[in-house]
């Protein structure tokens, strides 16, 4: 075994947190890209029009069927043929965005069909508007069943994120590369980024399960 | 059913376009793609068989009474469901010949995604494993069954038709995962497009063909799932 403290934190540490403020700008931009993606391909899905959600269906199920590293680097080299020059971590963020939200709305989808019909009925008998409709009875319903597998998806994008090393962004994985490139020293930067991401994973479990009592307790009484 | 048979004869009207577009080079750039999409199922395979029989082990393992199995379970399950898998790839294949291990990229790639996705099985054989009513349990300690004998043939049949539907799931997600494997120089779907479109940059052509590769396979799985499904709870239906 050979491992170099003083390398570890003279080299690998300030690149490292340098990379993880990427990492956590890539996760969290895509997932708030995705929340909005999945609410718009999930009312896309039950449009009335066949010709509109039967290709929405298909369109998520081939998402959802694909590798994302090659749906990243689909964007990554099909976008500057149509002349769409982005850099690559807004490439990447709009891929994690993309796949992420043909699975948020499957997500959504099962929250409100998990609220009887009656409610929906009672509110049209009861001559409640739609906005209060939803505000007040539709979306207080759904949310615990939907909250907690957001969460979930929240760590799985973060755990997607090292794919982005691909396309040369600079976040954790790339710079562990790069830095395993430069010294021949793979151990420690490969180590520490596991357990960044071991340590973060583990966190964002332990908040989700805390956010997900937090719901079923104030939200639904 | 109608915009159904439009929209899959437009896919299909798409791809013979393309086809005929790139008739000259598809036959340079195809079959390195064939090529890698056999290392894609070799692995697929491979790492397949290891998740299975990792998932019911660990997924026994922690819904086992002794503390130390127990314990040991839980940790393999929390460590390799908290690191990405491109991590746990990089890990083995770079960090362990330090330590005096040195795998061929094949045997890291089947390791990392059989440990990785075993993980993620074990919580879906766990949850099966519970959902099991418990007087199964108790009857079988009433009519003095072995505690092996009670798990071969009592726990997992009833478990099995329980857990299928997230292992197919889990098996797409794994097919899928495959394609990190490039990172570890192996040829597979993802590198051989990659390489392809770096020689002949017919990136929409290329990349297409990868994606509707790995859509070919996860519909496989997906049906043969489904009837997988159905021989399992065949006896349920009946009662209905």
């Amino acid at each position: 075994m050979d491992w170099r403290w003083d390398f570890t934190f003279e080299v690998v540490m300030p690149r490292m947190i340098e990379a993880a403020g990427v990492t956590a700008w890539a996760t969290v931009a895509s997932f708030c890209l995705a929340l909005v993606g999945g609410l718009i391909l999930m009312l896309l899905k039950q449009h009335r029009s066949v010709w509109i959600s039967r290709p929405t269906t298909e369109f998520i199920e081939f998402i959802r069927a694909t590798p994302l590293l090659v749906q990243i680097f689909f964007l990554f080299f099909l976008l500057p043929d149509f002349g769409i020059t982005l850099p690559p971590l807004t490439t990447g963020i709009l891929a994690i965005a993309i796949y992420n939200s043909a699975l948020c709305a499957e997500v959504y989808r099962a929250g409100f069909e998990a609220v009887p019909r009656g409610q929906w009925e009672a509110c049209v008998a009861l001559n409640i508007s739609t906005y209060r409709t939803f505000r007040d009875i539709i979306i207080p319903q759904s949310l615990p069943p939907i909250i907690p597998a957001l969460g979930n998806y929240f760590v799985a994008i973060f755990k997607e994120t090292p794919l982005l090393s691909f396309v040369a962004v600079a976040e954790i994985m790339q710079i562990s590369k790069l830095i395993g490139a430069e010294y021949y020293r793979f151990t420690e930067a490969v180590t520490i980024a596991g357990i960044f991401f071991l340590v973060m994973s583990l966190i964002a479990a332990f908040m989700i399960r805390q956010v997900e009592n937090f719901v079923k307790h104030r939200i639904v009484r | 059913m109608k915009p159904r048979i439009a929209i899959l004869a437009a896919l299909g009207a798409f791809i013979v376009g393309l086809s005929v577009a790139t008739f000259a080079e598809l036959k340079l750039f195809l079959p390195p793609i064939l090529r890698g999409a056999v290392v894609t199922l070799q692995i697929s395979f491979w790492s397949w068989l290891l998740f299975v029989s990792l998932s019911c082990i660990a997924g026994l393992g922690r819904w086992q009474r002794n503390l130390l199995v127990r314990w040991t379970a839980t940790v393999y399950i929390e460590v390799f469901r908290g690191t990405s898998l491109l991590v746990i790839l990089f890990w083995l294949f770079f960090v362990l010949p330090e330590f005096g291990i040195i795998m061929s990229p094949f045997v890291a790639g089947v390791l990392g995604v059989g440990l990785n996705f075993g993980a993620y099985g074990a919580e879906v054989v766990r949850g099966a494993l519970t959902a099991v009513p418990k007087g199964q349990r108790e009857a079988a300690i009433a009519l003095n069954i072995k505690p092996r004998n009670f798990v071969v043939r009592i726990l997992f049949p009833q478990a099995i038709a329980i857990m299928v539907p997230g292992m197919v799931n889990l098996t797409i997600e794994m097919i899928k995962a495959t394609a990190l494997v490039s990172a570890i120089t192996l040829v597979d779907i993802t590198y051989a497009s990659v390489q392809q479109n770096q020689l002949y940059f017919r990136t929409l052509e290329i990349f297409t063909i990868a994606l509707l590769l790995y859509y070919c396979f996860a519909q496989f799985v997906r049906f043969g799932g489904a009837a997988l499904e159905e021989y399992f709870t065949r006896h349920l239906a009946k009662r209905r």
